[in-house]
């Protein structure tokens, strides 16, 4: 019978607390500016030119039809070749935010799609400038409506974001590599480890749930 | 000394590809079955049933698979057996998707309408019965686009095995990076491959998946 050993696990349990932080970090980083990406690139490609919206619409496949870690390694790898070096948070984040923001994209359309057209020429009618309807017409309600998958794709940003442990970033399964080739008690810190992430996507839909009752108080008239 | 990237080269990282391509159908068969028992676990009348294949769901849905890849390699260890990444590999990505697959085709399940499963009960029809030439083949038809939707994350999935050290892909482009210090070539190459494995796949679900909203609208 193999003897479970958890005290070297409990006695650098700051070590591992210090990587979730940094996984939380990283991932709410990657979900802030992914969502920049997404509207940018969900605004050019219901709205731009031709070109640009072959441009995004070839960056959506390539991002989600290719497994992450090869994105990483890719930009962690064979950036550098190009003159573009980067830390491994950094590339970490970069890959992150690249990633996030091609599945991001999609939902973001879904939502624009979901505005009908005569909101959008009410606020013609009002005189709002195209910015302003596309802030306050367009974009707020369908946020509201694509609330729910975005934050199931930020939970799985944030399990996804593990394989940065890879290229030696500083996350939380990156603490359980070096734990665990410190103790040797492999089993032990991956199944503390597997704990901490499912208690951090537990939290997150908790934490989401209640913006979503604080956020979008307003009554739906349909 | 640096190996140049090469015909010869290009075509190990090919060759690599069969072996993606077998842990993917492993674990999309292994997947399919426990799947299947985990959807119907979901939607039996058994409430400890219900809530342990539900809590079965929600823990692998909440962890990363590069985790479940590491307990299951390292598991195996402690159960005794011989640490063999190909196996390790095999069974963890079969319950990664047996969980999702669960999930999917509960949603699918439910989603035939209620009626379906009060006529057939009216009619003298039992479980077994019910289940198999009632419901499950209306469902059938709502699951085949999003089951073809997550073949291509679980192809994408398999590349973790490389992290473990089983040979496939992934692994082999690391391989050869190595040797040839190529890396825009080589995670180029390896990208392309997959991405030609994938979005065959990710375009075919997108296209039933409109045809389907299509017959389903009126």
């Amino acid at each position: 019978m193999y003897d479970f050993n958890f005290a070297p696990v409990v006695a650098s349990f700051d070590q591992l607390l210090l990587g979730a932080w940094l996984t939380i970090r990283l991932s709410c980083a990657a979900m802030l500016l992914g969502l920049i990406v997404s509207i940018v690139c969900a605004w050019g490609k219901t709205s731009g030119p031709a070109p640009a919206r072959f441009v995004i619409n070839a960056y959506i496949e390539i991002i989600r039809n290719t497994p992450f870690l090869v994105q990483i390694f890719f930009i962690f790898f064979g950036l550098p070749s190009l003159g573009l070096r980067l830390s491994p948070n950094g590339a970490a984040l970069l890959a992150l935010v690249v990633n996030f923001g091609a599945y991001g994209t999609e939902i973001i359309r879904a939502g624009i799609e979901s505005i009908q057209k005569g909101q959008v020429e009410a606020g013609t009618a009002l005189g709002l400038s195209k910015l302003q309807i596309f802030r306050y017409v367009v974009m707020k309600p369908a946020l509201r409506t694509v609330y729910p998958s975005l934050t199931s794709q930020f939970i799985y940003l944030m399990l996804t974001s593990s394989v940065v442990s890879v290229i030696s970033a500083d996350d939380l399964a990156a603490a359980g590599n070096d734990l665990q080739s410190a103790t040797f008690a492999s089993f032990e810190v991956y199944i503390i480890i597997t704990l901490m992430y499912l208690a951090m996507s537990i939290g997150f839909s908790a934490i989401f749930a209640a913006i979503d009752r604080m956020a979008f108080k307003y009554p739906l008239s349909r | 000394m640096i190996r140049p990237f090469g015909w010869n080269e290009f075509l190990i990282i090919v060759m690599a590809a069969q072996w993606t391509i077998a842990l993917s159908a492993i674990a999309f068969a292994g997947g399919g079955v426990g799947g299947l028992l985990i959807a119907l676990a979901r939607v039996c009348d058994i409430r400890p049933l219900r809530l342990a294949s539900l809590a079965f769901i929600r823990v692998f849905q909440g962890t990363p698979l590069l985790m479940q890849l590491f307990l299951v390699f390292f598991g195996m260890n402690i159960l005794g057996l011989a640490i063999n990444p190909w196996i390790a590999a095999a069974i963890a990505l079969t319950l990664h998707a047996s969980a999702f697959l669960g999930e999917i085709w509960r949603g699918c399940i439910d989603a035939v309408p209620p009626g379906q499963r009060e006529a057939s009960t009216a009619l003298g029809l039992r479980y077994y019965n019910r289940m198999r030439y009632i419901i499950l083949p209306q469902a059938a038809r709502i699951a085949v686009a999003p089951t073809v939707g997550f073949l291509v994350q679980l192809i994408k999935g398999t590349s973790l095995a490389a992290i473990i050290g089983f040979t496939e892909l992934t692994r082999q482009g690391q391989i050869i990076n190595n040797a040839t210090f190529s890396p825009f070539m080589v995670f180029g190459t390896v990208a392309a491959i997959y991405f030609v494995l994938c979005w065959p796949l990710s375009l075919l679900a997108q296209r039933m998946e409109n045809k389907f909203s299509r017959a389903t609208q009126r």
